[in-house]
């Protein structure tokens, strides 16, 4: 079987998973959002921690918990990373430096899962399973917290409760993230993820060196990296190390993990705002873009110049030969539409337009399906946006799902949609203006400053996966990065609460004939073009520098 | 044309108010010019903050220029400083379409004498005083010919008044004390008769005192949307800025530092000019498309809810039916004549003025030869008025056999007066009712009772109503606008069924008190609607007050007039679904805008970028897809089409996009088409033609 076919198949095959998943998983995650009643060890929870689990929280008390929850993360992360020489299980791995540690520890907080390190040669098993692992779990749970508060305040009228974070938390970790972590990863075990406390071992190999061979409780973390969208691989090489990812149906069953939430959320959404046409509409916005960026990448890698690339059938180079330039491209594509960030091949290594396109979808700001949570209100910002522009042109106040959008709601949108590319073109535009820093770049011309720009786009975005080919451990880069995943991650979610608590005093407006329809199709392509438009117009110049001044010869 | 409110009658009558109001004077465009030059004051460009960018880049290009001067530096200089005078030129033939209104409207605040009557009612003795000197609750006497020192309310006599000065309407109104048609405003002229006004306002807070300030635009606030819609622009403007001041250090790497000409050339391009610039027009031009409709909006606010009503009250009468009903047929009861029917309703209806009452009157003399009895003829009548309350009028007259009461009114209203004296209503009598009401008419039931003996109906009067042409579709183009219509009636249900069926409307409200009136806006309001509704009297303004959109007729009382949001000059109910209709383009002109706007932003990149990095990456030569001379020539060449294209729509902002009713997708489809696609296109094209004949400029080239 071809590469081309196989990929086709492993495609279809995905699309058609993802859709079985729609209305089961959503409507179980609304479910879970909503229930008024607690599991026994929810209860058991909410009382060992003081926290009344029938209460719910006004905007700004939910906001001081979700920061006050990742400060705590951060903290005990960092200090667990830092002491882990002098506790169990460290393997004997050095101390590692405090602006690396702040990077790594910011990092997993943030759903980030951009790493400075080598998983297998600075982290001992206990601060993969304590630290990061944990993180992997709650940093996903925040995401989905955070968008259930947006989707109360569509859903709710005049008041000005928007839920209880706590209660969010625990049960999207009890009850979504962990059943289905334990689940796939005995299918990815069975499939030959390694899963053991095993060190490092020493073996000879044929041609007389020795290696070592590390191992490690993997098939555990494999699965929460990508059910949770985190990205952050177990050893460096992520998920081209074959004990991460052994063969093509590990490859499929994660690219499938890693969409499967984040694409089943807008059925949750449909679901609490009573109205499954709004889901369908925006799960078909985020379809469209990653069927199209999939594509594109798939071509773009087969139509790489060159005759030693030819003759390989297309841009092998930084890829997996038992996955093939499809299924990379697959794999690719989800990745950085996802905010996941971890990666089967190397993007550094894609052809200019193709490695391009991963920078794009990143620049979408995690939208398509993008991360747990975080996708979908992303994706629900741009669409009052939207609204607003497309409101105006049917001769009405313009109104999202009975919300009326005034000044208030438009400036946290906007505030929103100012963030992200504020800190990524910011923090390239330093790293570019300072010559030492400049001079991590492994290439020169265009190709060098795609590294930096990945670098702050990955950032920024909280994708987390690099296009290598940069030197990122130095403390400037560690720092830079480090509060660039911090506000690209808190900032929008306090201006997501703040418009949920916005949206959720109003009294709805009834619809009728001379309301925007929100759920037909011209809404989806308006929608599209609104999310194309916004994101090229603002990162356009720095992409015609980049892997379009590369690409276009 | 004139686009002047005019005060010349002759020329503008009741149809001349749809006024083109696209077309630009020449001479006004002329006119503004200075102001728009005096707006480049810094303190009130800040409040703009595109067009403030703008203006901080054109000083810095000026500064660049001084200091290494080329042909290229000026020309985008010059240009810069043309985009913020054109900005400005927008809002200001606007707002000098509302001073030419303001300055007519002053003239006829010529400073009247006043004659005070000191110690009104007890005595005539009165005193010359300014009419700036008069005070709240003072009583002044006009005669004909003089001019009406201030707004107030007759409150003894009738006249005949000229309010041409503010409706230019020349045809004279009648005004008179008590009643709904006693509101008299200052500046307009007595033809006839002599009358007593109560003085309603301060002295510089009259009515034309506010439509001076309403129609300059001194009183003009932002609307909440365009503040969303600024938050949106100031927010895009910080993202282009950031794209741009960053750019610097990546190109500088690429090998190509950018000058500050061209970098400031980038941030002009890309950030929301178009519509920054003509935004406020926009507003200032929604309110004068009212002003020339003859309506007076209050706010801004008010225009802008006027799009977004869900629900419109109509009063039935005036505005779904012609004028008034007439008494077309007389139907007794079982065991009445229809003489005896026909005596009593002319009895009942000799003291009633109302154009119904009249038609009794006379359907009694020309059908049944009734001679008409002046009411001096009856002694010892006593007439009971109409009441919205009561919902009856008639008479009781003195008899010899005992008092002889008539009454005729509402059928729920009068069979109730039967039952409470003593009567009982018939089945016939149900039944006439009933067959009246089906057929669209209006029965007014006539009863009568005679000394002791109990009450009893004599039968039914029939009085038809005539639907206004064309309102159907009128409310089936609402209906797709979304836009509930209810029909408010006085009539009983079966009546206002067979109107609102003839007519179309979505519902009625029958047998409506103002207490009725008020509670269906409440509700509407409490599902989150919308309402817009006229009045009138002065027992509609809790309801207009409540309502969002309340439109008060000019004839009406000053106490409706204080409590709506816009007051309609010409007194024409039908108005309200053109208020309507201003409302959404006012919206919709501002959201095509934007849309073009950013469009614009594509082609402007394929212009500049390529201009900008050609030179180290040479591929990017085939981003130039216009074929554009050189980067200088291109750079000009958007920065020019930039400018012009603020002039080309600056007749579009003033008169607003074209607008048909229709529903939320179509005009939606419509719209991204025109402006969204178009947006796309027309710069491509726009900006080659003048690289075309700027390539010619030597220096450029």
């Amino acid at each position: 079987m071809s590469s081309t076919l196989a990929g086709w198949l492993q495609a279809l095959a995905l699309v058609g998973a993802l859709a079985l998943c729609y209305r089961p998983l959503g409507d179980y995650i609304a479910h879970l959002l909503t229930s008024a009643k607690h599991l026994r060890a929810e209860r058991g929870l909410y009382k060992l921690v003081g926290v009344d689990g029938d209460a719910d929280q006004r905007w700004p008390v939910y906001l001081r918990s979700v920061l006050a929850f990742s400060a705590l993360s951060i903290l005990f992360l960092y200090g667990l990373i830092r002491l882990q020489t002098h506790l169990l299980l460290s393997l004997g791995v050095p101390e590692m430096e405090a602006h690396q540690a702040w990077n790594t520890a910011v990092s997993f907080t943030t759903n980030t899962n951009w790493q400075s390190y080598s998983g297998e040669s600075a982290m001992g098993h206990l601060v993969q399973m304590a630290g990061l692992a944990v993180q992997n779990f709650v940093s996903a749970a925040v995401g989905i917290a955070v968008v259930a508060a947006l989707i109360r305040g569509f859903t709710r009228h005049r008041t000005d409760r928007v839920g209880n974070f706590w209660v969010d938390l625990t049960r999207i970790c009890l009850r979504l993230l962990l059943p289905l972590s334990i689940l796939f990863a005995l299918v990815l075990v069975a499939n030959g993820v390694v899963q053991n406390f095993h060190g490092f071992h020493d073996l000879a190999t044929l041609g007389g060196d020795t290696q070592s061979i590390p191992g490690g409780p993997v098939a555990s973390q494999e699965v929460i990296k990508e059910l949770g969208t985190n990205g952050g691989g177990f050893f460096n090489a992520n998920s081209a190390h074959p004990f991460e990812n052994p063969n093509g149906f590990t490859n499929w069953l994660e690219v499938f993990l890693l969409l499967v939430i984040s694409f089943s959320l807008p059925r949750t959404f449909g679901k609490m705002v009573g109205d499954h046409r709004q889901g369908y509409a925006i799960v078909a916005v985020m379809g469209l873009f990653w069927v199209a960026s999939a594509a594109l990448i798939t071509f773009s890698e087969h139509q790489h110049a060159g005759t030693a690339l030819q003759a390989a059938g297309g841009a092998m180079e930084g890829k997996e030969q038992r996955f093939g330039i499809a299924a990379s491209s697959l794999f690719a594509a989800s990745t950085t539409l996802t905010s996941t960030g971890a990666v089967d091949s190397f993007h550094d290594s894609y052809s200019a337009f193709g490695g391009g396109l991963t920078i794009f979808n990143m620049m979408l700001g995690e939208i398509a399906p993008g991360g747990t949570g975080s996708g979908l209100y992303g994706m629900l910002i741009l669409a009052i946006v939207a609204v607003f522009v497309a409101g105006l042109m049917v001769g009405r106040t313009p109104e999202y799902l009975g919300k009326k959008l005034g000044g208030r709601e438009m400036k946290f949108a906007s505030l929103y949609i100012l963030t992200t590319p504020a800190l990524v073109l910011i923090g390239t535009g330093i790293a570019m203006a300072l010559p030492g820093e400049r001079a991590g770049m492994l290439n020169s011309g265009a190709h060098g400053f795609s590294e930096v720009l990945y670098a702050f786009t990955s950032a920024s975005n909280n994708n987390g996966s690099a296009f290598a080919g940069i030197t990122v451990n130095t403390p400037w880069y560690d720092t830079a990065l480090g509060l660039c995943m911090a506000f690209g991650r808190f900032l929008p979610m306090v201006f997501v609460l703040a418009l949920a608590g916005s949206l959720a005093q109003q009294q709805p407006v009834p619809a009728s004939a001379g309301t925007l329809p929100t759920h037909k199709p011209l809404f989806v392509g308006l929608l599209s073009s609104v999310v194309l438009i916004v994101v090229g117009l603002t990162y356009f110049p720095a992409l015609a520098l980049g892997p379009i001044a590369e690409g276009l010869h | 044309m004139s686009s002047t409110l005019t005060p010349a009658p002759a020329v503008q009558g009741n149809t001349s108010h749809r006024v083109q109001s696209g077309l630009l004077d020449p001479k006004l465009i002329a006119k503004s010019l200075p102001d728009a030059v005096k707006k480049l004051d810094p303190r009130v460009m800040v409040k703009n903050p595109v067009m403030f960018v703008v203006e901080v880049g054109s000083v810095v290009t000026t500064i660049s220029a001084i200091a290494s001067p080329s042909v290229f530096a000026w020309s985008i200089t010059v240009w810069l400083w043309l985009t913020t005078v054109f900005a400005n030129l927008a809002e200001a033939v606007a707002e000098g379409r509302g001073k030419a209104q303001a300055d007519t409207l002053r003239k006829t605040k010529t400073e009247s004498v006043a004659r005070r009557l000191t110690n009104w009612p007890a005595s005539q003795a009165e005193e010359e005083v300014p009419g700036t000197a008069l005070r709240l609750g003072d009583h002044v006497v006009v005669e004909a010919g003089q001019t009406i020192p201030g707004d107030g309310d007759v409150v003894e006599g009738v006249a005949s008044v000229d309010e041409s000065a503010i409706t230019g309407e020349s045809a004279p109104v009648i005004r008179e004390s008590g009643g709904d048609r006693s509101a008299v405003t200052g500046g307009t002229k007595v033809l006839s008769d002599r009358i007593v006004v109560k003085i309603a306002s301060e002295p510089g807070k009259s009515f034309i005192d506010r439509m001076i300030a309403l129609v300059e635009g001194a009183a003009r606030q932002k609307t909440p949307n365009e503040i969303a819609l600024n938050i949106l622009l100031a927010s895009l403007t910080i993202v282009f800025l950031v794209a741009v001041v960053t750019l610097q250090p990546m190109a500088t790497y690429a090998g190509a530092p950018q000058s500050m000409i061209v970098l400031v050339a980038l941030i002009v391009a890309l950030i929301p000019t178009t519509i920054g610039a003509l935004l406020s027009a926009i507003g200032i031009a929604g309110m004068d498309r009212l002003v020339q409709r003859n309506v007076l909006a209050m706010s801004g606010r008010a225009v802008e809810a006027a799009g977004d009503v869900d629900t419109l009250l109509l009063d039935k009468t005036g505005t779904i039916t012609l004028g008034n009903r007439q008494a077309a047929e007389f139907q007794p009861a079982e065991g009445v004549t229809a003489d005896e029917l026909a005596g009593a309703a002319q009895l009942s209806s000799l003291a009633d003025e109302t154009p119904e009452g009249r038609s009794i009157v006379v359907l009694a003399k020309t059908g049944y030869g009734l001679r008409e009895r002046a009411q001096g003829e009856l002694a010892h009548a006593t007439w009971v008025p109409f009441t919205a309350q009561t919902r009856m009028s008639g008479v009781d007259l003195d008899e010899a056999e005992g008092l002889h009461q008539v009454r005729k009114g509402a059928a729920g209203s009068v069979s109730r007066w039967v039952t409470d004296n003593g009567g009982s209503v018939g089945a016939d009598v149900a039944q006439l009712v009933d067959g009246i009401s089906a057929a669209g008419g209006t029965p007014l039931v006539v009863a009568e009772k005679n000394g002791s003996a109990p009450a009893k109906v004599l039968g039914v009067i029939y009085l038809k109503d005539v639907v206004k042409e064309g309102m159907r579709e009128r409310f089936d183009e609402l209906r797709r606008m979304g836009i509930r219509t209810v029909m408010i009636t006085g009539d009983n249900p079966l009546t206002a069924r067979a109107i609102a069926e003839e007519a179309g409307v979505d519902d009625f409200l029958a047998e409506a008190t103002p207490e009725d009136k008020m509670a269906l806006i409440k509700q509407e309001q409490a599902g989150g609607k919308l309402v817009a509704m006229t009045g009138d009297g002065t027992n509609d303004a809790p309801a207009l007050a409540q309502a969002d959109v309340g439109v008060a007729m000019n004839t009406g009382t000053m106490a409706a007039k204080e409590a709506g949001n816009m007051v309609d000059l010409d007194s024409n109910p039908t108005k309200l679904i053109e208020i309507v209709e201003i409302g959404k383009q006012l919206l919709i002109t501002r959201g095509a805008l934007t849309t073009f706007s950013i469009a614009n932003d594509v082609a402007k990149y394929f212009a500049i970028i390529p201009a900008m990095f050609a030179g180290v990456y040479p591929g990017l030569r085939h981003l130039n897809v216009m074929g554009l001379h050189s980067p200088t020539s291109a750079i000009t060449s958007a920065i020019v089409f930039n400018a012009l294209v603020i002039v080309g729509l600056i007749p579009l902002a003033l008169r607003g996009v074209k607008y048909r009713p229709s529903d939320a997708s179509s005009l939606l489809a419509r719209n991204i088409g025109i402006y969204g696609i178009g947006g796309l296109i027309v710069p491509f094209v726009g900006i080659k033609a003048i690289d075309l004949l700027v390539q010619f400029v030597p220096g450029l080239s």
